[in-house]
């Protein structure tokens, strides 16, 4: 039977910075001397109770990892998954994802990831993603054809969790590794479920001829049809059979509140993620991670998106172009199902559900009524998903014409 | 014309000794009135390099060394001697590895504010980070005048998108370690040919002090300054810049 899983997702934000227009960008070069470690701690403890309370209410949970930023204070991921494989029980947790272009030992990451896999019995997903173009200069790697590097790497950590008679050689155009022969191998076997970020309907080729799960992150109305019809009719005509509704995955805000009010409330406080991210251009157009085209904009100091679309950082905006559910468990079960039907369907809710100022117990809240009023109900509605049935319903829905992503909108995990 | 199976486009103008002109990250550079001034004494060869100007990057061109096997094949190609090998900046670089390389069919070399070596510490920045500058910094430290510093919203976008192609190859040729060889400094002693510096006095993508340490490492090489000029001076002070090669090397 088809299932919906959701996943609990914050980015473990920095949020108490000076004003906005003392600093020139919030990524790459703030000083950290604004980042008091004393509330660090205090940040990093909250966001692993609230991980642990995720577990305990029955979601997944869902992390990620960026440097050199106040918007993402994790510069390690493994390293915070490693700590909720022993702190939580049942949830299977979602690395999205190891920016492999950027990770110049990919035979790390499948160590990495083969450890935490066997320490969780077995409830690791890994993600790869290429990264964000601030990444570059954080890692200090060149993003050029960085698709290319994420996929040989790939293929190496594939082949070192797959393969268990001792070593063997890999001498690819950007990673050499001649003997190859982890400890451990990972607990699931052939491997963990691998997911991969997907921005395009291009991309989505080889993930689907993989069967790996295609996720996107705040594509909105604008863009979901597109990609996901691509991972689906790739699928079909690679492996002739249906693309499983477990093989498509959404990423969006969400906030649920008892009532309208304090659902508009926690949704503003959350919108930081939109606000906070303040990124100079250069840091925006490393060499070689745009196409011309779209690093010309930078140059001439536009947002990269081609669309046109102007940046928001407005909530009704964003609740619009089906990047933010918001409102009472009645109000945002209907946001999702009507995007979850407009879009096809997909099997994996990426939830983010805590950013900026957000507190510890108005995030709680959020997620507990997600979780007995709203979840629920998504689970029953996944339940009906027939990959045809489906598409013959959806034929009904027009393409609604809204703003594309932006450039932020797909900032925080690719 | 064609080298490694690669379509490289070179301009030729003038007549007289031969002149090889590698050009720097910001593109080619031969349209520019100081070519022609020294077009009037030497038969100017000025190659583009490959993801500039709008042309494709070989999968397999990834650093410097790749423009210096290319470009030692072209002086084979076209089977040239005596040839004065003129680079700038990053092109400069590209000049140096190849007189270390092999300078059988070189008579001179001339490096423009050129790149290539480190000269201070490990923690010192020799060497200005142009990816991660904004535009108007970037200008400044560019340009002596910095009226003279394009301005993106003057760029119609094809052109603008030549600009953003040329920065992508700069940064395939460069990136790691950044605008420099390690090694070359221990090479450079191979370097037997006459070779002159030239610099713009107000560089400040590698300033003059830099210059001049990377001219002390090569044997007998001589620095000529530009005045009122930055990391451009064939640009910013074409007449000066021509009579400076003339005087070198005519």
């Amino acid at each position: 039977m088809t299932d919906l899983k959701t996943w609990f997702f914050t980015e473990d934000c920095y949020p108490d910075l000076p004003e906005q227009n003392s600093y020139e960008s919030i990524r790459v070069d703030l000083p950290n001397k604004y980042c008091d470690p004393e509330n660090a701690t205090r940040l990093y403890n909250q966001y692993l109770d609230i991980w642990c309370a995720a577990d305990e209410m029955g979601l997944e949970i869902m992390l990620n990892e960026h440097h050199q930023t106040a918007t993402c204070m994790v510069p390690a991921a493994p390293i915070m998954l490693g700590i909720l494989a022993r702190q939580t029980k049942d949830a299977r947790l979602l690395i999205l994802g190891n920016p492999l272009p950027n990770r110049n030992q990919p035979v790390r990451v499948a160590e990495e990831m083969a450890l935490v896999d066997v320490i969780s019995k077995g409830r690791v997903e890994v993600g790869f993603v290429r990264s964000v173009p601030y990444e570059a200069a954080a890692a200090n790697i060149l993003p050029y054809r960085g698709s290319e590097r994420l996929w040989e790497s790939h293929d190496l950590i594939l082949k070192a969790w797959t393969t268990h008679d001792g070593p063997f050689n890999f001498e690819g155009e950007w990673y050499h590794h001649r003997q190859v022969n982890i400890w451990p191998r990972p607990y699931q076997q052939p491997h963990p479920p691998v997911w991969i970020t997907t921005g395009s309907a291009a991309s989505t080729l080889p993930v689907a001829q993989h069967k790996h799960v295609g996720a996107i992150f705040l594509a909105g109305y604008s863009k979901v049809r597109p990609i996901f019809d691509a991972y689906r009719e790739n699928y079909l005509k690679l492996h002739g059979e249906h693309a499983p509704l477990d093989r498509l995955a959404y990423c969006g805000l969400i906030y649920v509140g008892d009532d309208e009010k304090t659902a508009a409330e926690g949704a503003n406080k959350m919108m930081w993620y939109m606000q906070a991210n303040k990124v100079a251009d250069h840091w925006k157009n490393p060499p070689g991670y745009h196409p011309p085209v779209v690093s010309a904009n930078v140059l001439r100091g536009a947002h990269v998106s081609g669309s046109g679309a102007a940046y928001s950082t407005d909530l009704t905006e964003h609740m619009r172009r089906g990047n933010v559910f918001a409102g009472t468990p009645d109000q945002v079960y209907e946001q999702i199902k009507a995007f979850w039907e407009y879009s096809g369907g997909f099997g994996h809710m990426l939830m983010m559900g805590q950013a900026g100022h957000m507190t510890e117990q108005e995030t709680l809240r959020s997620m507990h009524l997600y979780n007995s009023e709203v979840y629920p109900r998504l689970k029953e509605l996944a339940k009906t998903w027939d990959p045809e049935a489906i598409m013959d319903k959806r034929a009904n829905l027009a393409d609604r014409d809204h703003a594309e992503i932006t450039d932020l909108a797909v900032d925080f995990v690719r | 014309m064609e080298l490694q199976g690669l379509d490289i486009d070179v301009v030729r103008k003038g007549s007289g000794q031969p002149l090889l002109l590698l050009h720097g990250g910001g593109g080619p550079i031969a349209q520019m009135p100081f070519a022609d001034g020294l077009a009037e004494k030497f038969e100017i060869i000025a190659p583009t390099h490959p993801g500039f100007n709008g042309s494709k990057i070989p999968k397999h061109f990834t650093r410097i060394d790749d423009l210096v096997y290319l470009y030692l094949d072209l002086l084979d190609e076209l089977d040239l001697t005596d040839v004065v090998l003129m680079g700038f900046s990053m092109g400069g670089w590209a000049a140096a590895e190849m007189a270390v390389a092999n300078s059988s069919r070189l008579s001179r070399l001339i490096l423009v504010d050129s790149v290539g070596v480190k000269v201070g510490g490990r923690e010192d920045r020799d060497i200005a980070d142009v990816f991660a500058l904004p535009g108007e910094k970037l200008a400044e430290i560019m340009f002596h005048d910095k009226s003279l510093a394009p301005n993106p919203a003057d760029i119609p976008d094809e052109q603008l998108q030549i600009v953003a192609g040329n920065r992508t190859a700069l940064g395939v040729y460069t990136w790691d370690p950044y605008m420099h060889n390690p090694k070359l400094p221990h090479r450079l002693h191979r370097i037997k040919i006459p070779t002159n510096f030239i610099w713009g006095a107000s560089d400040g993508l590698v300033t003059l002090e830099y210059g001049e340490k990377f001219c002390a490492m090569i044997d007998g090489a001589t620095m000529t300054v530009i005045t009122e000029a930055g990391h451009s001076p064939q640009m910013e002070q074409p007449d000066a810049f021509v009579n400076a090669v003339f005087e070198v090397a005519a």
